[in-house]
C-alpha cells in the first residue's frame, strides 16, 4: 500500500492500485503484467532515492459483479444442500486440480472431506455448539479450504471476465456452502465463541 | 481493508539502503512475496503468526496459497499464480533478454506477520538474503500480499 511504502522510506516502490490479492495486476492478462513489471523495473534506473512511483493503470478495487458460475441443480435431496453441492462439483475440481497441477486445499482437510465438514458446520448454523461437532480442526483452517476449493473449481465452470472478489462474491452470496459457512460463524458469535475461531471464516466485511 | 490498514502503525527507518544493480539485461532477478507461498503438502507450515520463509525452486508450479487471512482477493492466485508470482513473466523477460536471468530460487514469507516484524527483519529476512546471495541474485522483485 501507498503509505506504507512511503512511511518506510522502501528504495524502490511501485505502488499499484489494484485490488488486494494482486499485486502484479489482472490474472490471466499477460501483457498487462508485462506492463507492471516494466514499470517496476524502470525504477532500477533511478540514480538515488527512496523512489515511489505510481503506475498509471488502475484496476477496480470495490467489488463487482460475481463470478458467472453455474451450480449444480439439487441431486441427492437426503443431504444437506451444502453437502449436495459440494459433491456434485467434485469433478470440476478435479478438473481444475490436474489442469493447474496445484491446489490449496489440504491445509486441514483434503478435497474428499469437504462435504462432511460442510455438514457439520450446517449445524451449527442450525444452532448446534460447534465446540461439538468434531470438528478436526479450528474453523478458520476449514473455513480456507472449503473456499479454497470452491475458488479453484470455479474458473473450470466460470463464464466471464474475472473481477475483483468476484469469486468471494459468487462464494458467499450464491453457493450453498459460503451461505452455510456465513451461517455457522453467526451462530458461533452469537453463542460466544472465542473471536479467533470465528471471525476469520470469512472476510470481516461479512455479517 | 485498505483504510484499515492506514491506520495501523509500521516500522519506519531513518537512513534506508539504496543502491544500484548492475544494468537490467545483465542482472539475475529473484521473486519474493508475501503470500506465504508453498509447494505441496508444505500448507500447514503456515500459521497466523509464520516468520521463516520457503524456498521455491524456479521450475516449481505446484504452489499452494498459505496466506490465511480471508480478506483479500485470494482467487486471483487460483486462476493465474503470476498474478501474485510472476515467474512465468520472468522466465519470458530472460528470453528476450530484457533481464540476465532468472534466480534458480524464488522465496515466500507470510504477509501477515507480528506487529514489529523484528523476526523477520533481524532472522529469517537476513537469512533468505543470504540465500539469494549464494545464488548470485541482483535485483529482488517484492511482491506483496
Amino acid at each position: 500500500m501507498r503509505f506504507i511504502a512511503e512511511k518506510m522510506s522502501t528504495p524502490r516502490a511501485l505502488y499499484a492500485d489494484f485490488p488486494l490479492g494482486w499485486p502484479v495486476g489482472q490474472p490471466l492478462d499477460v501483457e498487462f503484467q508485462h506492463r507492471v513489471l516494466q514499470a517496476a523495473f524502470a525504477l532500477l534506473e533511478r540514480p538515488s532515492g527512496p523512489v515511489l512511483y505510481d503506475f498509471p493503470e488502475r484496476i477496480e478495487s470495490n467489488p463487482g459483479e460475481p463470478l458467472s458460475c453455474p451450480l449444480p441443480a439439487r441431486f441427492d435431496p437426503n443431504l444437506h444442500p451444502a453437502m449436495d453441492e459440494a459433491q456434485a462439483l467434485k469433478h470440476a475440481y478435479d478438473r481444475a486440480a490436474k489442469k493447474n497441477g496445484r491446489t490449496s486445499v489440504g491445509r486441514v482437510i483434503d478435497a474428499d472431506q469437504i462435504p462432511g465438514v460442510l455438514e457439520k458446520f450446517a449445524r451449527v448454523a442450525d444452532g448446534e455448539p460447534w465446540d461439538q461437532q468434531g470438528l478436526a480442526a479450528p474453523p478458520m483452517m476449514l473455513a480456507h479450504d472449503i473456499r479454497a476449493y470452491y475458488e479453484e473449481l470455479a474458473f473450470e465452470i466460470a463464464d466471464g471476465p474475472i473481477a475483483a472478489y468476484g469469486a468471494e462474491r459468487w462464494f458467499f452470496d450464491e453457493t450453498e456452502a459460503g451461505k452455510v459457512l456465513i451461517g455457522a460463524r453467526r451462530s458461533m458469535q452469537q453463542a460466544g465463541a472465542p473471536h479467533q475461531e470465528w471471525f476469520y471464516m470469512a472476510p470481516g466485511s461479512r455479517q | 481493508m485498505k483504510a484499515h490498514v492506514e491506520t495501523l502503525p509500521v516500522p519506519e527507518f531513518e537512513n534506508p539502503a539504496f543502491n544500484r544493480p548492475p544494468p537490467l539485461q545483465e542482472a539475475r532477478v529473484a521473486i519474493v512475496t508475501s503470500a506465504a507461498l508453498s509447494q505441496t503438502g508444505g500448507l500447514a507450515k503456515w500459521t497466523g503468526d509464520s516468520t521463516h520463509f520457503e524456498t521455491i525452486p524456479a521450475e516449481a508450479r505446484d504452489l499452494e496459497l498459505g496466506h490465511v487471512s480471508p480478506n483479500f482477493d485470494r482467487a486471483g492466485f487460483h486462476a493465474d499464480i503470476n498474478s501474485v508470482y510472476p515467474i512465468d513473466r520472468l522466465n519470458e523477460l530472460a528470453e528476450k533478454g530484457v533481464i540476465g536471468s532468472v534466480a534458480n530460487f524464488h522465496y515466500a514469507f507470510a504477509g501477515n506477520q507480528p506487529d514489529s516484524v523484528s523476526t523477520l527483519r533481524l532472522d529469517s529476512g537476513p537469512a533468505c538474503a543470504r540465500q539469494m546471495l549464494e545464488d548470485a541474485v541482483d535485483v529482488v522483485l517484492l511482491t506483496p500480499v
